[in-house]
C-alpha cells in the first residue's frame, strides 16, 4: 500500500521545468516551461488581434458574429475600467485592457495542457512591479511634492514624520501581496489537478472536468478582475481627485 | 531504523508545512461573514444582487491573500526545502 502511494507519488508533476539551457554573463540560465507558455499565450492573443483587426477595418452596419464577439469583449472592458476610474479611465483603458486578456488567457491556459504562466512567480511579480511603477509615476504626476509629504506622513502632522517608515513599507507591500495573490491563487489550483491526476491516475477520468471549471475557469477569471480591480483603485487613488 | 539530521528535518518541514496552512482558518471565517452579510443585504435589496455579488466576490478574493500565504510556506518547506 504503502509502496504504490510512493510509487504513483512520482508521476506528480507541477513544477516549473528548464528546456534549453542558456549562456548568459558566464552564468547557464534556462529556458523554462514558463516562457514557452507565456509564448503560447501571445501567440493566441497576437493572432486573435491581427484577426479583430482586419475584420474591424471592414466592420458592417448590422455585426455578423465574430464582429460581435470583439464587440463585447471591448464594450464590457471599458465598462469595467469606466466603472471604478471614471475621468481618470481614458488614459488606462488599452493598458487594464491588455493585462485582463493576458492574465484571463494565461489562468485558463490550464485547460489547453500549458502550465499556466501566471504559477510562476517571475511572472506575477513583474505584472506587479508594473502596478508598482504606475501607481508612484501617477503619483508624482498629479500632485506636488509638498502634497506627497503631507500624504506620507499622514495620520500626524508634516512636522512629525513618524509614521513615515510605516507609511513606505505599506506603499512597498501592494506589489508584493498582489503578485502573490494571484501567484499562489493559480499555483494552488495547479497543484491540486496535478495532484489528482498523479495520484488517481486510473479513476481520474472525465470527472476532473468539473475541478477543471472550478479551479481554472472560475479560480482564474475572478483573480484575474480583482488583480486589474485593485490596479485600477490604487491608480485612480494615486491620481487623486483633483481637477 | 536509523534516524540522521537530514531525516529529522525534512520530518519538521512537513510538520511546519501542516502547521502553516492552519492560516486557511482565517480566510474561512472571514469569507463566511462576507458571505452572510452578502446574503442579507441581496434579501434587503434583490434588484442589487449583481453589484453585491460582484462587491462580495472582489471582498473575498482580498481576505482570501492570508490563507494563501500559509499555502506559499508550506509549498516552500515542502518542495523547495529551505532548511536542508
Amino acid at each position: 500500500m504503502n509502496q504504490a502511494i510512493l510509487l504513483s507519488a512520482e508521476n506528480i508533476d507541477f513544477m516549473i521545468h528548464g528546456i534549453i539551457p542558456v549562456e548568459f554573463l558566464g552564468q547557464t540560465v534556462w529556458i523554462t516551461t514558463s516562457h514557452a507558455c507565456i509564448l503560447i499565450v501571445m501567440a493566441i492573443l497576437i493572432v486573435f488581434a491581427v484577426v479583430a483587426n482586419r475584420k474591424l477595418k471592414k466592420a458592417t452596419e448590422v455585426p455578423d458574429a465574430f464582429q460581435n464577439i470583439i464587440e463585447l469583449i471591448i464594450e464590457s472592458l471599458e465598462g469595467m475600467v469606466r466603472g471604478s476610474m471614471d475621468k481618470w479611465a481614458p488614459g488606462f483603458i488599452n493598458y487594464i485592457g491588455t493585462i485582463f486578456l493576458f492574465i484571463l488567457i494565461s489562468n485558463i491556459s490550464g485547460l489547453l495542457g500549458l502550465r499556466p504562466p501566471t504559477a510562476d512567480y517571475g511572472t506575477t511579480l513583474c505584472l506587479g512591479l508594473i502596478t508598482f511603477s504606475l501607481i508612484h509615476i501617477n503619483t508624482l504626476r498629479h500632485n506636488s511634492l509638498k502634497q506627497i509629504w503631507i500624504d506620507k506622513c499622514s495620520p500626524l502632522p508634516p512636522w512629525l514624520p513618524v509614521w513615515l517608515p510605516i507609511n513606505i513599507i505599506s506603499d512597498i507591500a501592494v506589489p508584493i501581496s498582489l503578485s502573490l495573490r494571484l501567484f499562489a491563487n493559480i499555483l494552488s489550483g495547479t497543484v491540486i489537478m496535478s495532484l489528482i491526476y498523479g495520484l488517481l491516475q486510473i479513476i481520474a477520468i472525465g470527472w476532473p472536468g468539473i475541478l477543471h471549471i472550478y479551479f481554472d475557469l472560475f479560480s482564474g477569471a475572478i483573480q484575474t478582475y480583482v488583480f486589474c480591480m485593485l490596479t485600477m483603485t490604487y491608480i485612480a487613488n494615486a491620481c487623486g481627485d483633483t481637477e | 531504523m536509523d534516524i540522521n539530521g537530514q531525516d529529522l528535518i525534512r520530518a519538521c518541514s512537513a510538520i511546519g508545512a501542516g502547521l502553516a496552512v492552519i492560516a486557511g482558518i482565517g480566510p474561512g471565517v472571514g469569507q463566511g461573514i462576507a458571505a452572510g452579510h452578502g446574503a442579507a443585504a441581496v434579501g434587503r435589496n434583490p434588484g442589487a444582487q449583481g453589484k453585491i455579488m460582484s462587491t462580495m466576490l472582489l471582498g473575498q478574493a482580498v481576505a482570501e491573500t492570508t490563507g494563501l500565504y500559509g499555502l506559499v510556506i508550506a509549498l516552500l518547506l515542502l518542495f523547495v526545502k529551505p532548511l536542508g
